[in-house]
Order: C-alpha cells, then sequence, then structure tokens
C-alpha cells in the first residue's frame, strides 16, 4: 500500500484538539482547509461521518464512494462521495494505507448480536453520534434522529473483503502516530466518534486517543 | 417472499424498513460484520439497526447478493444511456435507482435521509485483494430467486434499474415477478438461525419486540 507524507507543519495549523478516547467530537470545516487525522497510539477506530455545512439532507455516502472509485478501501486520491454524488472530501494524505468504509459503527443494539445479550448496556460509537447531534442539533435549532447515522468510515480500521465474498476484522495495520489528510471540497459538518469498543481485537481492547488537525488552504481567506 | 429475475441478467435494489416503527431499517455494516460476509445468500439473514432480523434467506437459485454498490444516479444513467426524457420516450423515459428509491419511500413518509445502503438482489460484484470491483456480467440466470421470510412486519422498497457497474449500454431493465405466501416463524433449528451464534442472538432480539 503506498504512503503518502503530507507537506503541512502541525505547527501551522488553525486548529488542534485532542479527542480523547470512546468520546465524540463535531465540527466545522471550511472548503478547502485540510482536517488530518492522527491517530496517537495506534489501531484505534475513528467512526467518522460527513454532512455539507447546513443540511443533514446531504451526507456522505459509504456505496457512492466505493463505487465511484471502483475500490472498497479508502486512501489517498479517494474522493469521499455524499449521497448526492457531490465530493465532498479529498485524501490528499495518508500514512495508514488504507480506510474502511463498509465495517459501520458499533452500537448498543449491534452488540447485543455480535458479542452478547449482556453488552448492551456498554458505549458504543452510534450512542456517542447521537449525543454530539444532540448537542450540535440544540446549538443549531436542528432536529436530527438515527435516520441521520448513515455508513460510515472507520479511519485507521482494517476490515479485509477476500474475493470469495468472506468480511474479517482483521489486526489494524496503523501505528502511534499514522495520519489521514483530507482536503474539503465543499464547507462540511464532521461527526467523530472516537470509538469506544472494548470487545473487538481490532483496537487490542483498548481505545486510545486521537487528535484532530486543521489548517487553512494557501492562498484563501479565512471564512 | 419470492423475488424471480424472469428473464436473466437483472437486478432489484432493495430497502427494509420495520413497518411499525420506520426508523428502523435495514444496515449494511450490521448485516455483514455479524456474519462475516461481504455478500447475501441462502442462510444470511438481514437486521436491522435495532439488533433485529427483519428478514431471512431461505433459499436462493442465483448464489450472490451485492450489498456493496448502491444504485444508480441520474447523471451515471445519462452519461450510460444518453438522454432518456418523458417527452421523447414516453413510460419507456429512463429512470435511475436513486430517485426510483425516493419516489417509493415518499409515498411512506420518508426521505433522503431515510435512503440507506440497499441491497443490489441478483448482482454478483467481488473485490480483488486490493480492492478493486469487478462486476460479474449475466450472473442470474433466467428464472433465478431468492426467497426472503420475513421475521418483522416489513417495509420492503425495490426498485429495477440496472446495477450501476453493468457495462450494458442498452437501458433495459428487466422485470422481477413477486410470489408471496404466508409463512410461520423460524423453527429453533432453522439454518438461518442456527447460521452463527450472532443470528442467534438476532432472532433472540426480534422475538422480544413481538413478545
Amino acid at each position: 500500500m503506498p504512503l503518502l507524507e503530507s507537506p503541512l507543519d502541525p505547527r501551522n495549523a488553525v486548529h488542534r484538539e485532542i479527542i480523547a478516547a470512546g468520546e465524540p467530537w463535531m465540527g466545522t470545516v471550511a472548503q478547502g482547509q485540510h482536517l488530518r487525522i492522527v491517530d496517537l497510539e495506534g489501531n484505534q477506530a475513528v467512526d467518522t461521518l460527513f454532512y455539507r455545512a447546513g443540511t443533514l439532507e446531504e451526507r456522505y455516502s459509504a456505496q457512492d464512494t466505493i463505487r465511484a472509485q471502483g475500490n472498497i478501501y479508502l486512501t489517498t486520491g479517494t474522493a469521499l462521495r455524499s449521497n448526492e454524488g457531490s465530493t465532498m472530501l479529498t485524501i490528499v494524505a495518508d500514512t495508514c494505507g488504507r480506510h474502511d468504509t463498509l465495517g459501520g459503527a458499533c452500537s448498543a443494539e449491534s452488540n447485543t448480536v455480535r458479542y452478547a445479550l449482556e453488552k448492551r448496556q456498554m458505549h458504543s460509537c452510534r450512542d456517542n453520534f447521537l449525543v454530539a447531534l444532540a448537542r450540535w442539533g440544540a446549538r443549531h435549532d436542528c432536529a436530527f434522529s438515527k435516520r441521520d447515522l448513515s455508513s460510515n468510515i472507520n479511519f485507521f480500521m482494517n476490515v479485509p473483503v477476500t474475493p470469495d465474498g468472506k468480511l474479517s476484522f482483521a489486526d489494524g495495520i496503523s501505528g502511534a502516530g499514522r495520519y489521514v489528510e483530507m482536503r474539503a471540497a465543499m464547507d462540511v459538518t464532521v461527526l467523530i466518534s472516537n470509538c469506544p469498543q472494548l470487545n473487538n481485537p481490532c483496537n487490542a481492547y483498548n481505545p486510545t486517543p486521537v487528535e484532530v488537525l486543521l489548517w487553512d488552504a494557501p492562498g484563501t481567506t479565512l471564512k | 417472499m419470492r423475488v424471480m429475475d424472469v428473464a436473466g441478467g437483472g437486478n432489484i435494489a432493495m430497502l427494509l424498513y420495520n413497518y411499525d416503527d420506520r426508523l428502523e431499517r435495514y444496515n449494511m455494516p450490521d448485516t455483514l460484520k455479524a456474519q462475516h460476509t461481504a455478500y447475501l445468500t441462502r442462510g444470511c439473514v438481514c437486521y436491522s439497526d435495532m439488533g433485529r432480523v427483519l428478514c431471512s434467506i431461505t433459499d436462493d437459485t442465483c448464489g450472490w447478493h451485492d450489498t456493496l454498490c448502491g444504485v444508480t444516479h441520474a447523471d451515471e444513467v445519462s452519461e450510460k444511456f444518453g438522454a432518456g426524457r418523458f417527452q421523447e420516450k414516453r413510460n419507456a423515459y429512463y429512470k435511475n435507482g436513486y430517485e426510483s428509491l425516493l419516489v417509493e419511500l415518499g409515498k411512506y413518509g420518508l426521505g433522503k435521509r431515510d435512503l440507506m445502503a440497499n441491497v443490489n438482489l441478483f448482482s454478483k460484484v467481488t473485490a480483488t485483494d486490493s480492492g478493486e470491483l469487478q462486476f460479474h456480467s449475466g450472473f442470474s440466470k433466467p428464472g433465478a430467486y431468492i426467497d426472503l421470510r420475513f421475521e418483522m412486519n416489513t417495509l420492503v422498497v425495490l426498485a429495477s434499474c440496472q446495477h450501476p457497474l453493468d457495462p450494458d449500454t442498452t437501458y433495459a431493465p428487466r422485470e422481477a415477478r413477486l410470489t408471496a405466501w404466508h409463512s410461520r416463524p423460524a423453527p429453533r433449528n432453522d439454518p438461518c438461525r442456527t447460521r452463527c451464534a450472532e443470528n442467534e442472538r438476532g432472532f433472540r432480539n426480534t422475538e422480544v419486540w413481538f413478545r
């Protein structure tokens, strides 16, 4: 898998923020800005959804993204597409190699299916998404619901599909300090759950913090 | 319900919703990861986002149903097939999968925010080791069918538009024949239920909903 470093210097970032293990994060990235997500300690899953800023009607679509590029894995060069067929962001640098968009986000309900009926009360990504949307919806006078949680991206997660159609959650290929960087093609709202899953060996049963960084595009004015 | 690809080479986009609570719907990732599969065939079930089983695939003479590729948009249809307006074509006008599903969803109070990742019945798309998608032309033979046994009251939304990766440049959606029977709940030893421990738990969750 080809890896590509970004020329951007973290010292010039306009925003840096650590997302603690198991926490949600929501923010807006302006058209032209670069968003980097850093897997600080390695093998963390960063469940991520994107919406066109100001609406919940247009959002990231896993199926449109993989169909448009003819490949199921996300890496440098991938255009992250919306349900309306627009490019929302493009991956411009990737030191991990590939990212998943088939595995979805864990939930209280899917935990009962995947692990045990008694796991329902454990923290999950879809609970994180809903609490982040609740805080954001209250600020933006916007009614949201579970319908707004479509199939997401799992940055740094390795979910290989074999040619005969088997799907597995394999050991991660990420490591401490690896990152993925995207340039926004439109103003987007970013919804992240820094995955709190404690039942899956893909993160060594140990959720860890990640960092998000934002840069203004060279030569553009601040919004 | 049996869905039959009468002429072969067809494609039926399918979405599923709990009829009694439409906020609950088919969830592609939950379906795939619970059963460690990237495609659907006999023995698989379709999961809702609430950990319940909407339907089971009790029979399948086709062998592979695509879960990954979604539906065509208007621009993809006009790029591939050319313009196909109603004004010239009348009711043979070119439809696209996305808007066809939206039309049906709209009749049940649902819209864009409810349009989730769909299944494409009768289409086989595999991924190479490096992840490249490969569409298998003419995979579904004439008369191929899939039998779905519904474990919940389900709103089934179908569109017969061609698969977005089908290289055929002739606009020619194929018809599907639907046949429905009454059926009993899945027995304890049902092959879909006993396929894996995950499905046992999915059926348990479903029974609790109807208790």
